[in-house]
């Protein structure tokens, strides 16, 4: 397919941020590689269908994403990871957040459902426009807020943190409050 | 390098969560979290639903999120993947 060198070194360049998105997708490095392989194949054998000038990037999540649902209708039971394999994935943790909060991070992150996890990704860790994400998910724009929206949501409930008390109520007083306590 | 320039160029873009209006559609939001309270058998949340996250819990939020996914996009391009690419750009 002689592929133009300006184009590869573009395909190349996104595999680093489409291998972190496969491995939020998979939570398994090995299956997020074959899936990054995957696409690739898939990519370059319909290069043409590529415009050049338009996002490489969102064309290949597009690509991973597609590839993944298709893949993940049939395996469903295996893709669920309750257990977060997702950690043992990453060969190391962030040197800025301690331990503990990263790995309660990841689990509250593993609990979201697919769709919010997913449009959390595109929009906050891997740099698209809610544009670009509705284009990738193919949902619309007010769609992907409102996933992002709720996965943010989530995670504070879960992660117990929210704009009133930082830091405040803890679990326990927490769970108290809501199951009415003792007056 | 034009790989580098291109992680860098993601990075640089990556403003979009801290810059999202807070619940701009409460009555699904209030349904799902419903739903959601259901699905893992909790009680709803027991604070308000519609408690607006503060900039900081946003920003604590966007940092973990992006520390996470940047382990990963560090790791780079393994060996047998751009050994892939550059071989499928020669073929005819």
């Amino acid at each position: 397919m002689k592929l133009d060198p300006a184009i590869r070194e573009q395909v190349l360049g996104t595999v680093p941020s489409l291998r972190a998105f496969a491995i939020s997708l998979c939570g398994n490095i090995d299956r997020a590689d074959d899936l990054v392989q995957e696409t690739l194949l898939r990519a370059l054998s319909h290069i043409d269908s590529f415009e050049p000038g338009t996002n490489m990037p969102a064309w290949l999540f597009t690509i991973l994403r597609n590839l993944f649902r298709s893949e993940y209708r049939k395996r469903r039971r295996e893709v669920e990871d309750a257990d977060g394999r997702y950690a043992e994935t990453l060969k190391s943790h962030p040197e800025q957040t301690g331990r503990v909060e990263f790995e309660e991070f990841r689990t509250a992150l593993a609990k979201l459902p697919q769709d919010q996890r997913e449009a959390l990704i595109l929009v906050g860790a891997s740099g698209f426009s809610y544009e670009d994400a509705a284009s990738i998910c193919g949902c619309a724009v007010g769609t992907i807020k409102s996933r992002v929206n709720r996965a943010r949501t989530r995670l504070a409930d879960l992660l117990a943190i929210d704009s009133v008390d930082d830091f405040g109520p803890d679990r326990a007083t927490r769970a108290v409050l809501a199951g009415g306590g003792r007056n | 390098m034009g790989e580098r320039d291109k992680a860098d160029d993601m990075k640089n873009r990556r403003t979009n969560l801290e810059a999202l209006p807070p619940e701009p559609d409460k009555p699904e939001s209030e349904r799902l979290d419903a739903e959601n309270g259901n699905a893992t058998g909790r009680q709803p949340s027991p604070h308000k639903p519609d408690v607006r996250l503060g900039r900081e819990v946003q920003a604590r939020i966007g940092q973990q999120l992006r520390a996470l996914y940047d382990d990963v996009v560090n790791q780079g391009v393994p060996q047998h993947i751009n050994d892939l690419i550059r071989k499928l750009s020669e073929q005819d």
